[in-house]
């Protein structure tokens, strides 16, 4: 494993609102975290926690209208990147921070070759001359697994397989050696021994190139294996933070238990499975009080009250947003399997 | 146990052809080559593997929803396969679908109470409308839906509610067979298990049996008695799951569970990862010999030339079949 070095970015109390025929939807409302060099973040949500919006937020990719980033600062290396220009952004952006997107199917440009694709990246952030692009294409292109890179090259997206067009994007996002790189759901589109291959080579960039990592998912397993440190997600917000073994071993918020009672193991057996009853909630409708608690089973009256604080757990790294303890605390509903 | 549905030698191609008003055969899909196994009574199988393997498409074969291009599928007895389309009308009581996308399968511009009952619409001519919808309500509360949302449209449920929707209208002639195609992919991991155990629940209380067709090996896992592994058109192996986990004798098998990410780091840090090279070749021009050949990290010469038969392991009666040259080893 890699070493893990200092803070590279810095995320403090962000708020990405978006306004909607019902109202604010407040899709990420109040995330902070630190990245560091080298390090895996791992950040798991439903769909709707607002996981994706905070990456997106990060390159200020919000479209605005009906998106505004309303609150909070992003540092990267000290530097506010919600306060700079946007010709300043876009050094930044697929530059010094680069991110690959669930559906590599669409985010590939269908008319033109991928090589073409790939040497724009290097002619836009470095003037590069087209000879040295194409050469430093074909050499990612190898370094990602694509077997004939030098005849893959002149190729279009169509005639790329799922799990080669996601290298592809991977590659395109290493060109320019980012610092970061945001993987948001990398595998979620493609089988599940391609997305051994993903991780493994994602796993072995971070080693040889100390490219730090912000990987989203919501296979609990992904992150298992991958992450240094994890957030997990519930509406907008973080309702817990910890090591992969804090989580896992200690999940202190009722969703992340939750969560992991729900999810079938290969190498267990369960006889049955608990699920977290209800749905996710409507974020144009949230009160005051915490947005898990109709769904949750240690809920208290003062749940709708107020949102709960962060509570810091055993180790110092390890904290959840839960008046309560699910680990000591006795469950206050009734379990209702099916509702009406 | 008594076999319910026998599947013998089923091939399903598909042509592949060129050009916008003459249309050439330039090639054929071997969507499903030459697969044989069986359904228990009241058993789950699983049926995996990764997309364009063919599981989906063997699901569909067996229903007759495509006509298979050779092979005989067995239902009862009855040997479907042989049966002109109105002949088959009758019998499509007895096998039902649920589908995988809870969006896309239910026809928007109907209530949900005119979707659960059309499969009623359809083979029970002689229910009254007060008895049909008396039975739709009866279904809406067995699959966890209040009867009051008769009237109401797709879009205004849940995904986890569309796909409860989707299952009481394949369980609404109390079908004996169900196959389930992806049930759970399209939802979110809090809902996955309340489908999960429906589905468990309902197959104790209407005795059913399934075949039940997912990419998600924890899943399979967590649903199925068996597990048949499929690539590219063939089954490779097929076994009891415990035995198919503790003693994979396919190397497609070993890699696939190895593949699966689990959901503890501890476990992950000590997993020794078995990660394939390369892609799924096209089922349109499938290698030669075993299937498997190309990314097979025990390939020898043999495999490229001589396709293994799928044959028992360990005695008869251990009811585990691989299909490699190397299984017995």
């Amino acid at each position: 494993m890699a070493e893990v070095g200092d803070v590279i970015l810095s995320v403090c109390d962000l708020r990405t609102h978006f306004r909607g025929e019902e109202g604010i939807v407040k899709a990420v409302d109040g995330v902070s975290f630190d990245l560091r060099r080298g390090g895996v973040l791992g950040i798991v949500g439903e769909s709707g926690s607002g996981k994706s919006v905070t990456n997106l937020s990060i390159l200020r990719l919000i479209p605005d209208p009906p998106g505004r980033i309303v609150g909070g600062e992003i540092l990267f290396h000290r530097q506010n990147l919600l306060s700079v220009t946007d010709a300043e952004m876009r050094k930044v952006r697929g530059n010094r921070i680069s991110m690959i997107f669930q559906d590599p199917m669409t985010s590939l440009n269908p008319y033109l070759t991928v090589g073409r694709q790939l040497t724009e990246v290097l002619e836009e952030h470095f003037a590069a001359s087209p000879a040295d692009a194409r050469r430093q294409s074909i050499d990612m292109l190898a370094r990602v697994g694509i077997p004939e890179p030098e005849n893959r090259i002149d190729q279009y997206p169509h005639q790329f397989s799922g799990g080669m067009r996601q290298r592809v994007m991977i590659a395109m996002a290493l060109l320019c050696k980012p610092e970061i790189l945001i993987a948001d759901e990398p595998t979620t589109a493609v089988d599940v021994t391609i997305q051994a291959q993903i991780l493994d080579l994602i796993g072995s960039l971070r080693r040889d190139l100390g490219t730090a990592v912000i990987l989203v998912t919501h296979d609990l397993g992904v992150v298992a294996g991958m992450a240094d440190e994890i957030l997990v997600m519930y509406a907008g917000r973080v309702v817990e933070r910890g090591t992969a073994d804090d989580i896992f071993h200690r999940p202190s918020h009722p969703y992340t238990l939750g969560l992991l009672r729900s999810i079938p193991r290969l190498d267990t057996s369960e006889s049955r499975l608990v699920p977290i009853r209800g749905t996710p909630p409507d974020l144009a409708r949230l009160d005051a009080g915490c947005p898990f608690r109709p769904r949750c089973d240690f809920a208290e009256a003062r749940c709708s009250e107020s949102y709960p604080p962060t509570r810091t757990v055993g180790a110092a790294t390890h904290e959840a947003a839960c008046f309560v303890d699910p680990a000591t605390a006795p469950t206050t509903t009734p379990r209702a399997e099916v509702e009406p | 146990m008594k076999t319910l549905v026998s599947v013998e030698n089923l091939k399903m191609y598909f042509p592949v052809t060129k050009g916008l008003f003459i249309k050439r055969r330039v090639g054929t899909v071997r969507a499903v080559d030459d697969v044989s196994f069986t359904v228990e009574k009241g058993e789950i199988l699983g049926l995996v593997g990764e997309s364009g393997c063919g599981k989906s498409t063997t699901g569909r074969a067996i229903l007759q929803l495509y006509r298979p291009t050779a092979g005989r599928v067995v239902f009862n007895g009855t040997e479907l396969t042989r049966l002109k389309p109105k002949a088959l009308v009758p019998f499509r009581r007895h096998f039902q679908i649920i589908f995988q996308d809870p969006y896309a399968s239910l026809n928007p511009r109907m209530t949900v109470g005119s979707i659960v009952a059309e499969p009623l619409v359809t083979h029970e001519r002689a229910l009254r409308r007060r008895a049909r919808e008396d039975r739709v309500k009866e279904i809406l509360s067995l699959v966890g839906l209040s009867p009051r949302m008769i009237r109401r449209y797709p879009h205004e449920f849940s995904g986890g509610q569309r796909q409860r929707i989707g299952i009481a209208r394949a369980l609404a002639l109390h079908p004996e067979f169900v196959v389930a195609d992806e049930p759970v992919s399209a939802l979110d991991v809090s809902v996955q298990a309340q489908i999960l155990n429906l589905m468990m629940e309902l197959r104790e209380k209407l005795s059913l049996t399934i075949l039940f067709i997912a990419h998600d090996l924890s899943v399979v896992k967590h649903m199925s008695d068996r597990v048949a592994v499929m690539y590219l058109g063939k089954i490779v192996e097929i076994a009891p799951f415990k035995a198919l986990y503790a003693s994979p004798r396919h190397p497609y098998t070993e890699a696939l569970l190895s593949s699966v990410p689990i959901p503890d780091p501890r476990v992950e840090k000590s997993r020794d990862r078995v990660v394939l090279k390369g892609d799924v070749p096209s089922p349109l021009n499938p290698p030669s010999g075993c299937h498997f050949h190309t990314r097979c990290p025990i390939a020898e010469e043999r495999c490229r030339i001589e396709a293994p038969a799928l044959v028992q392991i360990g005695g008869s009666g251990t009811g585990h079949f691989a299909a490699c040259h190397f299984a017995a080893e």
